[in-house]
């Protein structure tokens, strides 16, 4: 094979290069200076080494309490979101019909949350929950409990996550619902002809043809609630406390409210780590799984 | 055990139907005798399938009752028959080994683990998969996936009758056949009735000892392969069976002539009772027409010659219709002019697409 030398080539890969460098790598490179820095003001920089780092990641520093209990909070929010999420979805998508026109209607309504902005969904259920004229906090209220989402940590954090599930459950269903739709008849009349039970058609042959699907979706719910951050930043604000001050939320505060620049940054480039290595600890047992499953059989 | 009786069966997909054309599948009488091999034999389209989803209880039938033995199991669910069916595309449990698959259907009858296990073994060597039981099904070759499908079906004791919905069309060529001898063993092997739906004429007449044709909804002849190739009972059946398919030839019948333009056929039989309306066709299987050197017979054009394998079929033409003709081994044409010999006693005549029986005359033309 021949190739032409041609120098010219580079001019039309040039805008890509300027693009991604603006987009991406300045950026980062941004704060990857500014992690390595202090400043008091002034645009005065000073070389701090890996001193925020080491800071961030010492428990026993403020920084580094902080930044272990934000880290926690998030990771326990993730944890419940999957918890209740996927196996809701899952029932969602199996209780859909499979035909008629009550499937465009389902699924037109199940759209609806998804397609509401984020600080809208937080907004909404910001004034839906609050007790005095919020309907479901006045309802709740009125019912005995004692619900108050801005003072009570444990009622912040219900709130936070039925929002959740309320706006990305469907997504999970939706998803759900397009593994099941490829499922051939065939495979369910096969299961009648087998006298299979409900539930043994559920676990032999909708739970592994719907696998590929739930991966995405777990996954997908997984990097978006672990960087979660419009909709409780509107609803609680990260309150009451800290209680509901997720890495998101706190890293906001600390280069934003606070403007120290270089703990943020040292923070973001740790957070950004973290979310690359859970991402990639999911891609590969997914992988495996597959590869494993294929050696099985083969 | 069971005979299988469709007693004026009919289904319709559309929710009241009225004319005959709303009928997926028209009306309907036949009995399956027990152990007997079927196969079901039609276009796609023609309801063969809906037939049979209607014996396994897939599907309600709008009208008629499907028997078993002397049992109404019309309302019966598809588990409470004592029915296998096989499907287009194989169907396995992906999670599961060969021999859970197996086991699968006993399972859930809640049958004692070691007569499972005691079935399993002997349907397996029996569909020779013995070796690949403990291997996952998911990624086994669609013969072998085929057979898993069989397999949970013959593994059930009760199993009175076995369903094929074309089982074979995504199975390769050369395997078709290897899995077509082994339905043939089973069902000699074991006492069971075999229904088999295909649209390919071969897999029809290999397979089954009765034929059953389809066509648009309703059944046009139910025969052995000799008696479909022999004596169609409709002009589709001779068209759908053969090949090429049978010669069909739009014709006047007096007594026992038949006038075709300015040829005339001598018939066999008499036919005085065709009325004047009738649509009436001459029926010939291209096996009973032989091409001869032109002089004696029905003078043809051949238009070309196929040679299809084990025979050549000349395609000829006569008084401008198309016709296709055997021809015998060592005889050689020239040019474009030849002659058709007809076989009398194959001539068949048609009245609107219904084979007319004819009297017979003695053995004398009237």
């Amino acid at each position: 094979m021949t190739k032409t030398v041609n120098n010219r080539a580079w001019f039309f890969v040039l805008p890509v290069f300027a693009i991604v460098a603006f987009s991406a790598v300045l950026p980062l490179m941004t704060v990857v200076n500014y992690s390595v820095q202090d400043t008091f003001g002034n645009n005065q920089f000073f070389w701090n080494g890996i001193g925020w780092f080491q800071e961030l990641l010492d428990p026993s520093s403020q920084l580094g309490e902080q930044f272990l209990s934000s880290l926690m909070r998030t990771l326990l929010f993730s944890f419940i979101i999957l918890l209740i999420e996927v196996p809701l979805g899952i029932a969602v998508a199996l209780a859909m019909p499979r035909e008629g026109w009550t499937v465009a209607l389902c699924l037109v309504l199940m759209a609806i949350p998804l397609l509401i902005p984020w600080n809208v969904v937080g907004t909404i259920w910001q004034v839906f929950a609050r007790g005095d004229i919020g309907l479901l906090g006045w309802i709740v209220n009125r019912l005995g409990v004692d619900y108050n989402y801005t003072g009570d940590p444990v009622d912040a954090w219900i709130t936070i996550i039925v929002m959740d599930v309320w706006h990305w459950t469907s997504l999970v269903a939706l998803l759900c619902y397009a593994g099941l739709k490829s499922i051939p008849d065939a495979y369910y009349q096969a299961a009648r002809i087998d006298g299979a039970s409900r539930w043994a058609v559920f676990r032999t042959i909708q739970l592994p043809k719907m696998r590929r699907v739930l991966l995405i979706a777990v996954l997908l719910r997984f990097m978006d609630s672990f960087m979660i951050y419009t909709e409780p930043f509107v609803l609680t604000g990260g309150g009451p406390g800290n209680a509901t001050t997720f890495l998101s939320i706190d890293l906001v505060k600390l280069a934003l409210g606070q403007f120290d620049l270089g703990k943020a940054a040292a923070m973001s480039l740790v957070y950004n780590l973290i979310i690359l290595a859970i991402c990639w600890v999911f891609y590969t047992v997914m992988t495996n799984v597959d590869a494993q499953r294929d050696r099985v059989e083969a | 055990m069971a005979r299988i009786t469709l007693d004026h069966l009919a289904h319709a997909y559309k929710a009241n139907p009225r004319t005959a054309e709303d009928y997926a599948l028209k009306e309907i009488n036949h009995v399956w005798s027990q152990g007997g091999a079927y196969a079901l034999l039609g276009p796609s389209g023609c309801g063969k399938t809906t037939l049979l989803n209607i014996i396994s209880g897939l599907v309600r039938p709008t009208r008629g009752r499907v028997l078993f033995d002397d049992l109404d199991v019309t309302d019966l669910s598809t588990e409470a028959r004592n029915i296998a069916q096989v499907f287009q595309f194989p169907v396995v449990y992906d999670t599961m080994t060969v021999r859970e698959n197996l086991a699968f259907p006993l399972k859930n009858r809640n049958v004692p683990r070691d007569r499972t296990a005691r079935r399993v073994e002997e349907i397996a060597s029996l569909l020779d998969l013995t070796r690949v039981l403990d291997r996952k099904a998911s990624n086994l070759t669609a013969d072998m996936k085929q057979k898993i499908s069989l397999g949970r079906g013959l593994v059930r004791p009760d199993v009175a009758a076995i369903l094929f919905d074309e089982p074979l069309t995504v199975i390769d060529p050369h395997l078709k056949w290897q899995l077509r001898s082994t339905l043939k063993e089973i069902h000699s092997a074991l006492d069971i009735t075999m229904i088999y739906v295909t649209h390919d004429q071969t897999e029809a007449l290999t397979f089954a000892d009765k034929v059953v044709v389809m066509h648009d909804g309703a059944v046009v002849q139910t025969g052995t392969p000799e008696e479909l190739f022999e004596r169609p009972a409709h002009t589709f059946v001779g068209h759908f069976i053969g090949s090429p398919g049978m010669n069909i030839l739009p014709c006047r019948v007096e007594g026992t002539t038949a006038f075709l333009g300015s040829t005339t056929i001598p018939l066999q039989r008499a036919y005085r009772t065709l009325s004047e309306s009738d649509r009436v066709e001459l029926g010939i299987r291209p096996e009973f027409v032989r091409l001869q050197p032109k002089g004696a017979g029905l003078p043809v054009q051949v238009r070309r010659i196929d040679d299809i394998g084990r025979a050549r079929i000349a395609r000829v033409e006569m008084n401008g219709r198309p016709l296709a003709a055997s021809v015998p081994d060592g005889i050689s044409i020239e040019g474009s002019e030849a002659a058709l010999a007809i076989d009398p006693r194959h001539v068949h005549i048609y009245a609107d697409g219904h084979l007319v029986p004819g009297e017979a005359t003695g053995g004398h033309a009237a």
